[in-house]
């Protein structure tokens, strides 16, 4: 490259090798400021982890008090003639250092759990994707249907889309004692609340992106003999599909926000269940490598989708899918006029 | 301008050869494939109902290309959309073959100025939708789609999606989609009108080897009068507000057509005539009309 390549261009993208880098920096900025507080000590560091406890009849090995403290302490103690505490400043328990979280990562799945008939980590975040699983399943089977009608038909749309509207500013927790009155204290009431949360804000996502189905589509189709049925699956959800996958994805990762709420309705179960147990204990590694694995699910989820969509849906730039390709042969032809 | 055909000593565009007299005498002998009756066209507005069209009525026979012509805004589209059905009928009607059409059908196929082909479908898959519609098997749609794409010059590039094609590929396509159905009649709305000069030119030149190719009645909307002359059999010109017709000019041009025509004196007599009855000056200072309403208006 002869001249530099500016970094802020008005709507253009940058080189390809630049969106890799700044992708990566994404993740690394994030962790380079989480190691710069946890292993430089002058930056934060605001307690003391005692490591002798000399002659001070007020703390053990091993706890942690803030540096004002045990100055003030060891200030006193020298001051009476006595041994005072030794000690390194370490970060508050709840803030541990990404190599600890690391490790959490690999041990909370291979920590036995506490008690008899608890279950293991393994099995609480099974449990969690399970019940957005069917949240978002049940959700989808009415959600998507109704609409796409709503989107092709304005009698369904304002038959349904004014009380939907209304509907969803309840906030879907407030279904959580009802849930369990209905449907009892197991998963029932949790799936429940995903559906809840998910299915009204999906009619009407959903209706929108259909609505913006290209109606000059539809007129040649018409004016090709196709009739309303065929209009409805051959032209416009074909034709909308691209964008009613990506609203899928974006749905789908709603109905994962409302698993925390879902979690605790009822008898606490799954991830939620895992990060309150762990943070009872203080073992503030455990619940950050929970977190980080909710996040793990969500992302690596949504970036299988979009590599499905992206073959899928091919044809929105001219492109063959790598599933087409593996059936026939294409033969290389360049356009002209 | 009124004196050019003066200067130029230009015959009236009444004036026939001979064979060119034949021809049209033989072509209003044939059958009516279209008959629009006295149609009328409103649209609510804000100010009250607006009346697009207003009596308009014309005939096309059997294998004619008919184009419609007119200022912008005048109903041109609002027509030939209201013969395929995609817009309600105020009043008035609309026969083909004798029978007035009350909803879109296979029988009038139709081009768009925009590009309408399904992107997520091959442009076989394009040309094939029609033909499944129609119960064809599978077999015999891919076959018939096949011939249809050969006659547009297309075979090759069958299995290629609408966006690996040129603007004048996919029109292409669009025609051969719509004459796969073998539809009685072919409305093309300013088909090429999104095509630079060169591939405008190229198909003219394609859609009149088809026409001449096969059996099919063309009505073609077009602003330019160049077009118009070129193609047609007759040409119905329409004034504005409210739409009606001000003349069904019969071109007295011989065929087959070709682009030498162009500066021979009755396709320049004919287009001089159009462009007298098109006032391209009323259009304006109905433009200028609009602008000063929605100033008044307050609206843009
Ligand atoms: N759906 C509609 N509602 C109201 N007015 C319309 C509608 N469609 C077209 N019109 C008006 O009808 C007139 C004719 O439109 P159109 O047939 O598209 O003209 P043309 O194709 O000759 O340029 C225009 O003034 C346009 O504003
Ligand atoms: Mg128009």
């Amino acid at each position: 490259m002869s001249t530099q390549e500016k970094w802020f261009r008005f709507g253009k993208n940058l080189s390809p090798k630049r969106q890799r880098g700044l992708t990566v920096a994404s993740f690394m900025l994030p962790l380079i400021l989480w190691s710069a507080i946890s292993y430089v000590p002058f930056i934060w560091h605001p307690e003391v982890r005692i490591s002798e406890v000399g002659d001070t009849i007020y703390f053990d090995v091993d706890d942690r008090i803030d540096i004002e403290t045990f100055q003030l302490e060891n200030q006193n103690m020298v001051e009476a003639g006595s041994v005072p505490m030794v000690g390194e400043r370490v970060n508050p328990v709840y803030f541990p250092a990404p190599h600890e979280v690391t490790k959490a990562l690999y041990s909370a799945f291979v920590t036995e759990p506490r008690r008899d008939g608890e279950p293991w980590f393994h099995e609480s975040v099974a449990h969690s994707v399970r019940v957005v699983f069917w949240g978002f399943i049940l959700s989808s089977i009415f959600g998507v249907p109704v609409g796409i009608l709503c989107g092709v038909f304005n009698t369904f749309s304002k038959l349904t889309e004014p009380f939907v509207e209304f509907f969803r500013y309840f906030p879907a927790p407030v279904f959580g004692a009802l849930a369990v009155a209905i449907l009892g204290i197991n998963d029932a009431p949790k799936v429940a609340i995903i559906f809840i949360g998910t299915f009204f804000q999906q009619v009407l996502v959903i209706a929108n992106t259909t609505r913006t189905v290209d109606f000059s589509l539809v007129e040649a189709a018409q004016t090709l003999g196709a009739k309303p049925g065929r209009l409805l699956f051959k032209v416009v959800i074909p034709s909308v599909l691209p964008k009613l996958y990506m609203d899928m994805r974006i749905l789908l990762g709603w109905a994962w926000t409302y698993l925390i709420v879902a979690e605790v309705v009822g008898t606490s179960t799954g991830i939620s269940w895992f990060i309150n147990q762990q943070a009872k204990y203080r073992m503030f590694e455990n619940v950050y490598a929970a977190i980080l694995v909710l996040g793990f699910i969500g992302l690596g989820t949504d970036m299988i989708l979009g590599a499905i969509g992206r073959q899928l849906f091919a044809w929105e730039d001219g492109r063959r899918s790598a599933f087409s390709r593996l059936f026939r042969k294409t033969k290389p032809v360049a356009a002209e006029a | 301008m009124m004196d050019v055909p003066n200067k130029l000593n230009l015959p009236s565009y009444k004036e026939q050869a001979p064979d060119v007299k034949a021809r049209l005498d033989e072509l209003k002998q044939q059958p009516v494939v279209i008959e629009v009756e006295k149609l009328v066209k409103e649209f609510p507005t804000e100010e009250g109902v607006r009346r697009i069209l207003d009596q308009v009525s014309f005939n096309v026979h059997k294998r004619e290309f008919m184009s419609i012509i007119g200022p912008s805004g005048c109903g041109k589209s609002t027509v030939i959309r209201m013969m395929a059905c995609l817009e309600d009928i105020t009043d008035g009607v609309i026969l083909v073959d004798g029978s007035p059409v009350s909803e879109p059908g296979a029988d009038r196929g139709m081009v768009f100025q925009k590009y309408t082909l399904f992107p997520w479908l091959t442009v076989m898959k394009n040309v094939m939708f029609g033909l499944e519609i129609s119960g064809k098997s599978k077999f015999d749609a891919e076959r018939e789609a096949l011939q249809w794409l050969d006659i547009v010059g297309l075979e090759p590039y069958a299995d290629l999606y609408p966006a690996q094609l040129s603007g004048g590929m996919q029109q292409r396509v669009a025609i051969a989609r719509a004459l796969a159905n073998k539809p009685k009649v072919l409305l093309m709305d300013e088909p090429f009108g999104a095509l630079d000069a060169q591939t405008r030119a190229k198909m003219q030149a394609y859609l009149l080897q088809i026409w001449e190719k096969i059996d099919i009645t063309i009505i073609f909307i077009t602003h330019d009068l160049d077009e118009a002359v070129y193609l047609s059999d007759r040409v119905l010109v329409l004034e504005a507000n409210p739409g009606r017709v001000r003349e069904l000019v019969e071109i007295p041009v011989s065929h087959p057509r070709s682009p030498d025509q162009f500066l021979s004196p009755e396709f320049l007599t004919t287009k001089i005539h159009l462009e007298e009855l098109i006032h391209p000056s009323a259009e304006e200072s109905q433009d200028e009309f609009e602008v000063v309403k929605m100033a008044a208006t307050g609206v843009g």
